[in-house]
């Protein structure tokens, strides 16, 4: 397997606080890699620097061997970095279908079309109707955004990268806040995905992790301290110390 | 502020605007009429729609939409036909009410009339320029008058030349006003927030004092405009012809704008304002789109400055001034951000409430009458406060009742 996306030696300090530590982490292609650590690891540091929103101190980025570590975020995203967002990211105004059209919208070349009503677009509606019906939220397609639950926020974000037609998917814990039977739909989605894009994950449910990854790295202090399959991770005694908190036994 | 230190914009003395007039004219209604039968594009629009969602609905695969209760109900296309209708209601009796005025004007024997409705569609075409990036883009610029004084100084200076021919007035305005807008655009817009609204008023005020400093044209003073701009089959001291000129114009730009927020483009627009990061997470180089919204928006305002220098014949630094800037986000906010005919309702009702105030026709007891007439800001001010409070999104919004369409 080729690695699709790589990172190295990125560092990204605040002042005295160093947040990512000279991390290095290699996305294969078609894999589903986990990002795990306790809070204040640095996980959604290091996917805002993979997508761009955060420009490393130091180190490189590396996308389909292209280097994008300077790349402006929507450059990196129309070169196949999708991502989703911690902190639900939409368009509370739009209807959801109009959220998904957008990002339909956006990989398909410039937006200086003044005339045409985008919304009877087939060359949007069509693909992201596809994008609603694979995140099984094709019936909520004419609501207004805004009035979403939450876990159907967290559905609509993915659905957005989707249409974005990614090669890699950055997924910032996209099971946060849901409930119990919401994470287990999205767990089976996610398990859909796996093999068609390749994918970070970063996630604190334990059980979609070690059940979806087929690798993790584990991060601690900004640095990665432990990458391997979930069973190697399992018996890693450098994990067990720093995040599951089980070293003293 | 007095009432006399307050910068009138655009008030036409040519059209033999006088007290009684105005106290005279009050018996006319200038409230808008339903009608039927306009925009039936709309209607395909939301029939598709409703369509699309019925099959959305008959295929709910498993998982976690199970969870979800949905809220849609099946709809007939024939409801969604009515309901495009119902829509288009409110643009439709706006713009037939406004082609009843020279008729009623005529009627009555009271052309003040014509002057002051058009002065209320050249600042609501003003507004509605700005409402462009204001109301659908989120950015809120405190400079617009600048682009104003830039139609308005074309045609003063250009006439002060004996250039008369108002294609050439109207392409030296849309020229300067588009470099300008590129120009200024592209600095501001490196900015957000507080920071923009500060720097698009210092641009403004930067062109005031140009204007200010310009001796040879008038200065402080102004510049008095011998002739109107002449246009082939178009008259423009007939104050009917005006009318319908300025009418045509504010027509033309509000359909364009209806396709505009509507489009691609337009989106892109609005989702720049809801959630700029998001919009470049999705690959959208926003910078040069709100870059296009600006200049088009700016060169809308030029030809609304164009149009009231014909109208004035009066082309004067305070309508680069920054209370006209103000005034136009008023009137955007009066009438409704991001409507297509809320800054036109704002600009009717800020214009017709200054006149009301100020003039204080009613017959109340002589002391009321007087305070009301001396200190006519501080009740229209309340006025602003009440509909900002309780109508969110503005007049036409509330008019228009639940006013959540784009349109």
């Amino acid at each position: 397997m080729t690695d699709i996306l790589y990172a190295s030696g990125l560092v990204k300090r605040y002042g005295a606080l160093v947040v990512t530590d000279g991390l290095d982490l290699t996305l294969r292609s078609g894999e589903l890699h986990a990002v795990i650590g306790p809070n204040g690891a640095g996980k959604t540091t290091l996917i805002h620097q993979l997508a761009g929103e955060i420009a490393p101190d130091a180190g490189a980025i590396v996308l389909k061997g292209r280097d994008i570590t300077r790349a402006p975020v929507h450059r990196r995203a129309l070169a196949g970095l999708g991502r989703s967002y911690q902190i639900t990211s939409v368009f509370r105004e739009f209807s959801v279908l109009e959220n998904v059209m957008l990002a339909v919208q956006a990989r398909q070349g410039h937006s200086f079309r003044f005339w045409r009503p985008a919304g009877r677009d087939a060359g949007l509606a069509k693909p992201a109707r596809e994008a609603l019906e694979r995140v099984r939220l094709g019936h909520a397609a004419q609501r207004r955004t805004g009035t979403l639950a939450h876990g159907e926020m967290r559905q609509l974000e993915i659905a957005m990268a989707l249409a974005m037609r990614p090669e890699v998917l950055l997924l910032d814990e996209p099971m946060a806040g849901m409930s119990r039977q919401e994470s287990a739909g999205l767990v089976e989605l996610l398990a859909e995905l796996k093999g068609l894009y390749s994918i970070v994950l970063v996630e604190h449910d334990m059980d979609a992790v070690f059940a979806l990854a087929d690798r993790i790295t584990v991060l601690s202090y900004g640095r990665a301290i432990a990458c391997g399959t979930p069973a190697a991770i399992r018996c890693d005694e450098a994990v067990r110390t720093a995040y599951l908190g089980e070293g003293n036994d | 502020m007095s009432a006399s230190a307050r910068p009138s914009v655009g008030r036409a003395p040519s059209l033999g605007e006088d007290v009684a007039q105005r106290q005279e004219g009050r018996s006319v209604s200038a409230s808008a009429r339903p009608s039927v039968g306009r925009a039936p594009s709309l209607g395909e629009d939301v029939a598709q729609r409703q369509e699309g969602r019925s099959v959305s609905a008959s295929a709910r695969p498993s998982g976690f939409a199970k969870l979800a209760p949905s809220l849609d109900t099946p709809a007939t296309a024939g409801s969604g036909r009515r309901a495009a209708l119902r829509r288009a209601l409110p643009a439709a009796a706006v713009f037939l009410a406004l082609c009843l005025v020279p008729a009623v004007a005529y009627w009555i024997g009271q052309p003040f009339w014509l002057g002051l409705v058009a002065r209320i569609m050249i600042l609501g075409l003003a507004a509605a320029g700005l409402n462009l990036v204001l109301g659908y883009g989120g950015m809120v610029s405190l400079g617009h008058a600048m682009y104003l004084g830039i139609g308005a100084y074309s045609v003063g200076i250009l006439s002060a030349h004996g250039v008369e021919a108002g294609a050439a007035h109207l392409a030296v305005a849309l020229a300067i006003g588009g470099a300008v807008a590129v120009a200024v655009g592209f600095v501001c817009l490196k900015t957000s927030g507080m920071a923009f609204i500060m720097i698009t008023l210092a641009f403004a005020q930067m062109f005031y004092f140009l204007a200010v400093s310009l001796k040879q044209y008038g200065g402080d003073d102004g510049l008095t405009i011998a002739m109107h701009s002449r246009i082939p089959g178009l008259d423009l001291e007939n104050p009917y012809q005006f009318y319908l000129l300025v009418l045509g114009v504010l027509a033309v730009v509000c359909g364009l704008s209806h396709r505009l927020v509507h489009s691609r483009f337009g989106m892109v627009l609005r989702g720049s304002r809801q959630n700029p990061r998001r919009m470049l997470a999705l690959g959208f180089p926003t910078f040069r789109y709100r870059l296009a919204a600006y200049v088009l928006s700016a060169q809308i305002v030029v030809v609304a400055g164009f149009l009231l220098a014909n109208l004035a014949r009066f082309a004067s630094p305070s309508y680069m001034s920054w209370t006209l800037s103000g005034d136009l986000v008023l009137m955007c906010v009066l009438g409704g951000m991001g409507t297509l005919l809320g800054p036109i309702v704002g600009a009717a009702a800020f214009v017709l409430l200054e006149e009301f105030l100020s003039g204080m026709p009613l017959d109340l007891p002589p002391a009321v009458a007087d305070l009301v007439r001396t200190h006519w800001l501080g009740f229209f001010g309340a006025f602003v406060v009440a509909v900002v409070l309780f109508a969110r999104r503005g007049l036409y919004g509330a008019l228009t009742a639940g006013g959540k369409a784009d349109d």
